[in-house]
């Protein structure tokens, strides 16, 4: 019988360090960075921190779906450049000197918005049919798209008169969402943070939420349960790709600027974001605080690193090692279970 | 027969895949509240039948009509919506999901709002308490998927068909997985939909099963209709020699080896996992074929699994030949001459996109590569042949090649290459796992010969197995174990299903 407890108490003291390994892991990085410089935690720290996330926050969310899926997709990061431009040559003000459409009037601020979500839909769209009609493994098929929306976008942002010159002179209206704040918290953080919120009760309070897990669960069971996968998996990547879209207007407000070499590498942090929260790689598995915590992770690291005065590159090196232990510590939960 | 009777009617209905025809002029008629059960050696077309009768595969020819109104079924949501739910043989639920989710999947009780369905957490749950209850199970609706025995899934199968409110259900091997209680709840949950008017479609290779529960039998053989009769005419006899298409005058070969003496000494072996078996102490027989019986859960599988050294244990020696042996590694195994033949013969077993040959030689390739290269910098593939063609010989493998793909051959005919994987190692004890689970009687009574040629020729053999009449025709001794523990060995006359049945259900500690 005391052996029996005992047995409880370890199983229990086990099941908790792996089901909470990231927020441990995150605390502890805190901690350190803290003690050898006690002035990051301070709430500027904290906002300049989300700041910082909330486009990653919102091309994770994407790729979690793609995730949970059972694909995977790689466009995410070129998608972000070509929206970031698209928005960004939308929304210049008609005195700008070197003006990417000299003839265009000033638009409302929702129409950058909007188009950039809607190139990314249609992206989204081009990789759902590739990969759920066509059978082009979802990996290869979003490797070839984000070659076309990067070549796309070096063509657009080419164009005479621009002639690759990165794109500024927005309207207030534009980088306001970008800079401005409402009492005292960045509209950026406002934004990431209700697509999160938005993002989860979709994912868990409604029917085509939870039959994306199912589908990425097992397709076959999904498929003779009358789901129509097909329809679930275009939804999916149009969802993720108008994320995408999202993300890569908001990097232009945030950054005042857009050129075709943005968000590079985006969509291997988000990738590796989830799959630190907690994503399964084999699809199924996947919820929105988790992938949070992943992008917050990796953004502690950058900024930290960085505030305690380390050379930058130091935080590829953590990164690697976090992904890594992070699914050491995965595959040993799932396995505990068995 | 009048059409007003008939619920489903399948009429000359024809199924080619590349190189195979499937199906060749099908036609079955499927009557309310009544057992139809469909038999047929592996490959006899059932499954395939089945598939277009669920819209899952779409014939090449034939019509399908419901109520005498000719249907087209293009996926599996059609058949569902004209009153047909399925129980698939192989699938597997979304382990990732809990029970009621798995359940309801593609039509989770929901409300309608700003276009949206959002999901009715609280009806989804008392839905799936009342049809649980309904039917006797005990699962708790929130549990993952993942955490469900295999037994208890295929429960989950089973009341996920019947919640569909069909009027025809397929059965697909429902009692492969199940332990003898679950059957017998399936069979009262049968009865149960027949009183209501549910038409089922039985298949099952186990024709005490058949027999027992059906009212009308169809057997198939090699994509034909052999015919249709009222169960009540059939004896297992009769049953065998018609999909087989030959007299079977018995199920199992003559017994004609002689046990010798002590080969194998398992001594207090108690697995790592305190979950799992406990102090087990048997021997085997040089030249024996031992039979391990017991119920699903007996940890019957993790036990063999451990002496080959797949899983860690607490405590427990092995003797072979009277010398004491550390096994520490499935290659410390194989070293002592061990072999093991997995139960899961598709996820532990074959390599599905390799060939015959390299699928044979595969183990004797790693553990003997200088057999293969014969001297030479690289593998010769004369020899990978000649081994591979030895074995496709000897056990009378059906292929049209050893380069075809084992996934083309039938599951009793990847059996075989697995055995003769084995084999080629020439080893001295063969622990089978379930090595007929899923095969077809024909293919079954080859696998009994090859068990008993190897114990003539003084190999051992432990088999597991879950289906008495295997393991009362086969073994010369049969150890059962309950829950983790040996509950007794039993030999000679002791060996009846009854007895069996007694000491897999209940244990003595020692």
């Amino acid at each position: 019988m005391n052996i029996k407890s005992l047995d409880i108490k370890n199983f229990n003291i086990k099941k908790f360090l792996m089901n909470y390994a990231l927020y441990i892991i995150m605390l502890l990085m805190i901690i350190i960075i803290a003690c050898i410089s006690p002035k990051f935690l301070s709430l500027r720290v904290l906002r300049d921190i989300l700041t910082q996330s909330s486009t990653r926050i919102l091309v994770a969310l994407g790729c979690m779906f793609i995730i949970v899926s059972g694909s995977a997709d790689l466009s995410g990061g070129r998608v972000v450049g070509l929206t970031a431009v698209v928005a960004g040559s939308l929304a210049q003000q008609a005195t700008y000197y070197n003006k990417f459409w000299p003839n265009l009037p000033e638009l409302p601020v929702i129409v950058p918005i909007l188009a950039a979500m809607l190139v990314g839909l249609g992206i989204g769209a081009i990789n759902g049919y590739t990969v759920a009609k066509l059978k082009v493994p979802a990996f290869l098929a979003t490797l070839g798209t984000q070659m076309i929306a990067f070549g796309v976008n070096c063509l657009y942002f080419n164009k005479a008169p621009n002639n690759s010159q990165p794109l500024g002179g927005f309207l207030k209206s534009f980088s306001e969402v970008g800079t401005g704040s409402m009492f005292g918290i960045p509209y950026l953080i406002i934004i990431a943070v209700g697509a999160a919120v938005i993002v989860w009760i979709f994912q868990t309070k409604t029917c085509l939420g939870k039959e994306i897990f199912a589908v990425g669960g097992n397709a076959e069971a999904a498929r003779v349960s009358g789901i129509n996968v097909f329809k679930t998996l275009m939804i999916t990547f149009m969802i993720a790709g108008s994320l995408y879209g999202l993300a890569g207007c908001l990097e232009a407000t945030r950054t005042g600027s857009a050129s075709s070499s943005y968000g590079l590498a985006y969509e291997l942090d988000a990738i590796a974001s989830c799959i630190v929260g907690g994503c399964s790689a084999s699809g199924g598995v996947g919820s929105v605080p988790g992938v949070v915590m992943g992008v917050l992770i990796f953004n502690v690291i950058n900024y930290g690193l960085t505030f305690i005065g380390l050379s930058s590159y130091w935080q590829y090196v953590v990164k690697g090692l976090i992904i890594i232990v992070a699914i050491a510590v995965d595959v040993r939960k799932y396995s505990s279970n068995h | 027969m009048e059409n007003s009777q008939i619920v489903l009617k399948m009429e000359n209905i024809s199924k080619s895949f590349p190189g195979v025809k499937a199906l060749d002029e099908v036609s079955i008629s499927i009557k309310p509240g009544r057992v139809h059960a469909l038999m047929g050696e592996n490959g006899a077309g059932k499954s395939t039948l089945m598939k277009c009768a669920f819209g899952l595969y779409h014939p090449d020819q034939g019509t399908i009509s419901m109520y005498g109104e000719t249907v087209h079924f293009t996926c599996a949501r059609d058949a569902m919506d004209h009153g047909i739910s399925m129980i698939h043989q192989e699938l597997h639920p979304v382990k990732t999901r809990n029970v009621m989710e798995n359940i309801w999947i593609g039509r989770i009780p929901h409300r309608k709002a700003m276009g949206m369905k959002w999901v009715n957490e609280r009806k989804m749950y008392e839905d799936t308490r009342a049809l649980f209850q309904e039917l006797g199970i005990d699962i708790n609706p929130r549990t993952m998927v993942g955490e469900l025995s295999v037994s208890h899934c295929q429960l989950l199968e089973i009341a996920r068909a019947v919640s569909y409110n069909a009027k025809v259900i397929i059965m697909d091997e429902p009692t492969s997985s199940l332990t003898e209680t679950e059957a017998e709840l399936l069979f009262h949950i049968i009865r149960k939909l027949t009183a209501q008017g549910v038409a089922i479609i039985y298949i099952s290779h186990k024709i005490e099963e058949i027999l027992k529960i059906s009212d009308e039998v169809i057997i198939m053989r090699d994509g034909r209709l052999i015919g249709s009769w009222p169960a009540s005419e059939l004896t297992m006899e009769t049953i065998v020699n018609r999909m087989v298409g030959r007299e079977m005058t018995q199920r199992f070969p003559e017994k004609k080896h002689q046990p010798g003496k002590e080969h194998l000494v398992v001594q207090n072996f108690t697995s790592a996992n305190p979950s799992s078996f406990q102090n087990i102490t048997f021997t085997l027989r040089k030249g024996e074929i031992l039979g391990i019986g017991g119920l699903v859960g007996a940890q019957r599988t993790e036990l063999m699994e451990s002496i080959f050294g797949l899983r860690p244990i607490a405590a427990g020696t092995i003797n072979i030949n009277g010398k004491e042996v550390r096994i520490k590694s499935s290659k410390d195994a194989i070293r002592h001459g061990l072999a093991l033949l997995t139960e899961e013969r598709r996820a532990t077993g074959i390599i599905p996109m390799l060939s015959v040959m390299e699928n044979m030689v595969l183990s004797k390739q790693s553990a003997d590569t200088r057999h293969y290269t014969s001297g030479r910098l690289f593998l010769r593939d004369k020899i990978r042949r000649a081994d591979a063609q030895r074995y496709v010989k000897s056990f009378s493998i059906k292929t049209p090649g050893i380069k075809t793909l084992i996934r083309n051959l039938s599951g009793g005919n990847q059996q075989k290459v697995l055995l003769g994987r084995w084999m080629l190692l020439e080893p001295d004890i063969l622990i089978l796992d379930e090595p007929t689970r899923g095969i077809d009687v024909g293919a079954k009574y080859e696998i009994y010969c090859l068990m008993e040629e190897m114990a003539q020729a003084g190999k051992s053999v432990i088999m597991i197995s879950s289906e008495m009449p295997e393991l009362m025709g086969m073994s010369d001794r049969v150890m059962v174990m309950c829950e983790g523990h040996l509950s007794g060995i039993l030999e000679g006359e002791d060996i009846t299903d009854r007895k069996i049945m007694y000491l897999a259900s209940t244990y003595e500690i020692a």
